[in-house]
């Protein structure tokens, strides 16, 4: 039991220093082109990287995955609000999950 | 205040992502031996995905306190890029104060929203941003925790893709301006793709620094973003 809350600390406190100390101490600003142009790039770059292809993983069933992938482009494509295309891709593929059993029936 | 609330809508579908997973973590927490408490704990005072499954995981095994330490740092190590890159995007007024209580809250899809802002981020738009996620993420650890049998499995699994859609949401319109990003984003996913098909054992984390590193850097080579861009931005 104490070694649980211990193993929470410690947990909690190596993550946050690693959130904490670049952006507390570094804080004078870049000005080489070459690197502000990687840091201009790294938000679309990660968020790309952490998209796929965990997105096709994201329901534990491929097809229905597929199904909410792409509804969520195309209505990314469109520029719908954030929040309508979130929940418009798990709508597809909650009823992908209904669906595609039926069909194949 | 208004920037707050303007922070608060950008986080509210940040907030529904991660209720979804958070509930699936707290399912998970207690099937491996945690009560429900322990596990809000853990939600409360982390704040990750990743590093917190990875955590209850070490636990469960009775890991030693150097190894779970290792492995928190391997896995949440993209955060310092991402407060690097915060505090170039960090409006003047984030004073130390405001950056020892704002970077508990630099995760990957905060990060993602705060920084394609057009201008420098501001504490409160930050705090309007983070506070949603916070406890989307906190009470939807408690739900799954306490009552993680309830839902039906194939609501919380199309939850799941939530998240997913929300970077693409993030990600496609100002690819659609934009060839550099354009290109930006399908080498990192092309990266991500080999990497996860070859490196099977490389965890995901580390598959998304080398991917998103590597495309940004050959972005930078091929499409460097304009000097009066530079020279503006290091004004601000």
């Amino acid at each position: 039991m104490t070694k649980t809350m211990i193993s929470i600390g410690v947990m909690a406190l190596t993550t946050y220093l690693i959130r904490m100390i670049p952006f507390t101490f570094f804080q004078r600003k870049i000005k080489n082109r070459f690197i502000k142009s990687i840091l201009y790039y790294i938000p679309y770059a990660v968020l790309s990287a952490m998209t796929i292809p965990s997105i096709f993983y994201a329901t534990q069933d491929v097809p229905s995955a597929i199904a909410g992938t792409v509804v969520a482009v195309l209505l990314a494509y469109l520029e719908l609000p954030l929040i309508v295309v979130a929940l418009s891709a798990s709508a597809a593929a909650y009823l992908a999950m209904l669906l595609i059993p039926l069909l194949l029936k | 205040m208004h920037l707050f609330r303007r922070g608060m809508r950008d986080g509210i579908s940040i907030a529904l992502g991660y209720l979804s997973v958070s509930f699936s973590f707290g399912i998970l927490s207690v099937q491996s031996g945690l009560t429900v408490w322990q596990a809000v704990l853990i939600s409360l005072t982390n704040l990750t995905s990743a590093g917190q499954v990875a955590g209850v995981g070490l636990i469960a095994s009775q890991s030693s306190m150097l190894e779970l330490f290792m492995a928190e740092v391997i896995i949440n190590i993209r955060y310092s890029l991402m407060s690097l890159v915060l505090s170039q995007k960090a409006d003047s007024s984030f004073r130390v104060p405001h950056r020892l209580l704002a970077s508990f809250g630099i995760t990957d899809e905060i990060f993602a929203v705060a920084s394609i802002q057009k201008e420098p981020v501001k504490p409160a738009y930050w705090y309007g941003l983070m506070i949603m996620p916070f406890f989307g993420w906190t009470i939807g650890t408690w739900f799954g925790a306490a009552a993680g049998t309830i839902l039906p499995v194939q609501i919380t699994n199309a939850l799941g893709i939530a998240l997913y859609g929300m970077f693409l949401a993030i990600i496609l319109p100002p690819a659609r301006k934009s060839k550099a990003i354009l290109a930006v984003i399908s080498m990192a996913a092309l990266i991500s793709v080999l990497l996860h098909v070859t490196l099977k054992s490389l965890s995901g984390g580390f598959i998304m620094i080398i991917a998103a590193l590597s495309a940004s850097i050959l972005g930078a080579i091929f499409f460097p973003i304009p000097e009066d861009q530079v020279v503006q931005e290091a004004e601000t």
